[in-house]
């Protein structure tokens, strides 16, 4: 809006300020958050600099404990940029976290040919929601809703109880440590980036990023404009079920059991994530890095609460709300600027 | 529809009304019950009290009616509200704490004054949804998702993250009591859903909802309050999803601040869905959400009484979920039973030829593109 207005050929004698026009930037929520993440590290880093704080390891701990939800907030960053939702993240990572320990321990398959069946069942859930989503015009919420009830049921039907991991194999794999320098990150932790690059290029350098943020944006006008609306709508949440398994494979390396109760609820860490990182939840608008942000300052709570050792579990639940209040305050304020 | 003789009509008349469906797949599901326990509908005297299938159905679905009641009207509205769950939690922790903290834990005042805050707490709950959704122009899954994420640590905080655990015999009446032989929490709920009967149908407020919900622009422009009515519906949800609250925990007799509430609102809106009331908003029957709600219970109930094992509870479930919303979308009736049959039950009110109805759904059928204009 504010590009036509900026054009030379048509000069503006209401040329926007440099205010202006810095608050209708789009990427101010991620600088935000970003300035957010630094702001907090800093404050930590002063308060706990003689608790060992200020190690590397620690800022490459937050990769490490977060790779999953990462992958997982991925995902969940395609189906909002969409405009959808999708609800059954939580019991995907902990259906295929129940999968995979059943197949390693119970069935004796090894690892590396649990994992692509892992991975293909996620993607087919995924594919299934959308194409239930696209083809009978079902809101998502309650299509996602109802994969949320289905995969954990799935999990619950595997086994009642949690199943231990004692291959060798997988702890082989959870243990390994790729070397920095000055600190390591663990398999997950890579494997997260790698998806984080990934995303980032397939939705700013690729045709079907562009139609998700096309979709997002204005349905109707992407659907004028000839864009294949189904097909999209139903990658969409193929990337996400795909995503959801792989977060849960990292769960699984990270955790080393499958249990029918793991990651309850972590499908609302990863909306939160997305939305912390400035993503608009009408879709559309927003940015992968963003998200990687999001997942940053959720982990850098964690751990803050884990040094400040005084603090309980349930301030990570309180201050994750007060964030996601505050970032859905600020878009607010930014998109009814943008309008006016 | 010419042809048509005066019985089918009648019966097409019927099977239009808005609570054929749900009402059915509750007597269904009532029916499923009877070859596995032959006295299903037996209600038999005991100790004064009622007690029987039917009654417990009612009992422990009682907290689920009134959640889902409450959600009826904010989803009539266009609204979802995702904080009930942690509304309950919050209600009960700060309900329970009170009454353990007072020597007394049996006296009447403190325990209506103990119920009274939790009320409040819940009512702040509703204000601050409704002040976000109506004031701050936010989307009502993001506004009401913050509490859904902070209610349950605020809970926790309440009770310092321990179970509660409580010893008061008025506050055990109105989850657990009993009152003329019916448990007491079946009054309640009878009381709450009519008086927002009542209040919607007998009064403009029901029409008042449901034009904020079609169209909350267009309501403010022919002088309806749509601002005051939203905040008003998220009020009265959280008010419901408090009593819900306060039921659950003196069921139990213990505040959980984590496992208090679980998912209800999830149950609450598949309630709502069942209950035939359209989550785009614009029209609701708090009829149906209570006939929805009884669906889900008495599912739940059937699933325990036929022997399915209870792991695979979730998953009958989600398959009940999706053959529902399946069944309710006109677009997978039309593809699946034909064009004609889609029309006819997709098409709302009998003034429509029925020819001229599967011709639009055909039509529709055919250029799925035409749809945007």
């Amino acid at each position: 809006m504010s590009a036509t207005t900026q054009t030379p050929t048509t000069p503006d004698t209401r040329t926007p300020s440099r205010a202006a026009r810095l608050l209708g930037d789009r990427r101010l929520p991620v600088m935000a958050t970003a300035l957010l993440f630094l702001l907090m590290y800093v404050g930590a880093l002063g308060r706990y600099q003689y608790y060992g704080f200020a190690e590397p390891q620690v800022f490459l701990n937050l990769f490490i404990d977060n790779g999953y939800l990462l992958v997982a907030a991925v995902g969940v960053t395609f189906v909002i940029l969409s405009g959808g939702i999708d609800l059954s993240v939580g019991s995907m990572i902990g259906f295929t976290t129940m999968f995979t320990a059943w197949l390693v321990e119970r069935q004796g398959l090894p690892i590396v040919v649990v994992i692509p069946m892992a991975l293909a069942v996620g993607a087919f859930g995924g594919f299934l929601m959308g194409y239930v989503i696209h083809n009978f015009e079902i809101q998502p919420f309650i299509v996602t809703l109802a994969g949320l009830f289905l995969f954990r049921g799935l999990c619950l039907v595997i086994s009642k109880e949690s199943i231990s991991i004692g291959d060798s194999t997988v702890s082989t794999m959870a243990q390994a440590q790729v070397s920095l320098g000055m600190g390591f990150l663990s398999i997950g932790a890579v494997v997260a980036l790698v998806v984080l690059a990934v995303a980032f290029y397939v939705l700013h350098y690729t045709r079907f990023g562009r139609r998700v943020y096309a979709i997002g944006g204005n349905e109707q006008s992407a659907m004028l404009m000839g864009l294949p609306q189904g097909g999209t709508k139903i990658a969409v949440y193929t990337v996400s079920g795909f995503c959801s398994a792989l977060a849960g494979l990292l769960f699984t390396l990270y955790i080393q059991s499958g249990d029918p109760l793991h990651a309850t609820g972590m499908e609302l860490d990863a909306i939160a994530a997305v939305v912390i990182g400035g993503t608009l939840l009408t879709g559309g608008s927003g940015y992968v890095l963003g998200t990687l942000f999001g997942v940053l300052v959720l982990g850098l709570i964690k751990s803050v609460i884990q040094f400040e050792g005084t603090l309980s579990s349930w301030w990570t639940k309180i201050a994750t709300g007060v964030l996601l209040c505050a970032f859905i305050l600020i878009q607010r304020f930014m998109t009814t600027r943008k309008k006016t | 529809m010419t042809t048509s003789s005066t019985t089918s009509s009648r019966w097409r008349g019927l099977t239009r009304h808005h609570l054929f469906w749900p009402v059915a797949v509750l007597v269904l599901l009532l029916l499923v019950n009877v070859p596995f326990t032959p006295d299903f509908f037996s209600v038999r005297m005991a100790d004064g009290h009622l007690y029987g299938s039917l009654v417990s159905i009612v009992l422990f679905g009682s907290p689920l009616i009134l959640v889902a009641v409450g959600m009826t009207l904010v989803i009539a509205t266009g609204g979802i509200d995702l904080s009930v769950g942690a509304v309950v939690a919050i209600t009960g922790a700060l309900t329970c704490s009170y009454i353990s903290d007072q020597a007394d834990q049996g006296a009447l005042s403190g325990v209506l004054l103990a119920m009274g805050l939790g009320l409040l707490a819940a009512v702040v709950c509703g204000l601050w949804n409704g002040f976000l959704v109506a004031r701050m122009g936010i989307q009502p899954i993001i506004a009401t998702l913050i509490i859904m994420v902070a209610g349950r640590g605020v809970a926790q905080l309440i009770t310092d993250g321990q179970i509660i655990t409580v010893n008061s015999e008025p506050y055990k009446l109105i989850g657990g009591g009993y009152w003329l032989t019916l448990p007491f929490s079946i009054f309640v709920v009878a009381v709450v859903v009519a008086v927002t009967v009542v209040l919607t149908r007998r009064t403009a407020l029901g029409l008042l909802v449901e034009s904020v919900g079609g169209n909350a622009e267009a309501s403010r422009l022919v002088g309806i309050r749509s601002r005051r009515i939203k905040i008003m519906v998220y009020v009265f949800c959280a008010l419901c999803a408090g009593i819900a609250g306060l039921m659950i925990s003196s069921n139990t007799s213990a505040a959980d601040g984590n496992n208090a509430g679980l998912w209800i609102e999830l149950d609450a809106i598949l309630a709502v869905v069942i209950g035939g009331t359209s989550l785009l908003g614009g029209r609701f029957s708090v009829g149906g959400t209570v006939v929805g709600a009884l669906v889900i219970q008495t599912l739940t109930t059937t699933i325990y009484t036929i022997g399915v094992p209870t792991q695979t509870n979730l998953v009958f479930k989600a398959a009940v979920v999706i053959v529902v919303c399946l069944l309710q979308s006109p677009k997978f009736r039309a593809k699946v039973f034909g064009a004609a049959f889609g029309a006819r039950f997709g098409a709302k009110g009998g003034a429509k030829p029925a020819a001229a109805a599967a011709d639009t759904a055909a039509a529709t059928e055919a250029a799925p593109k035409m749809e945007v204009s």
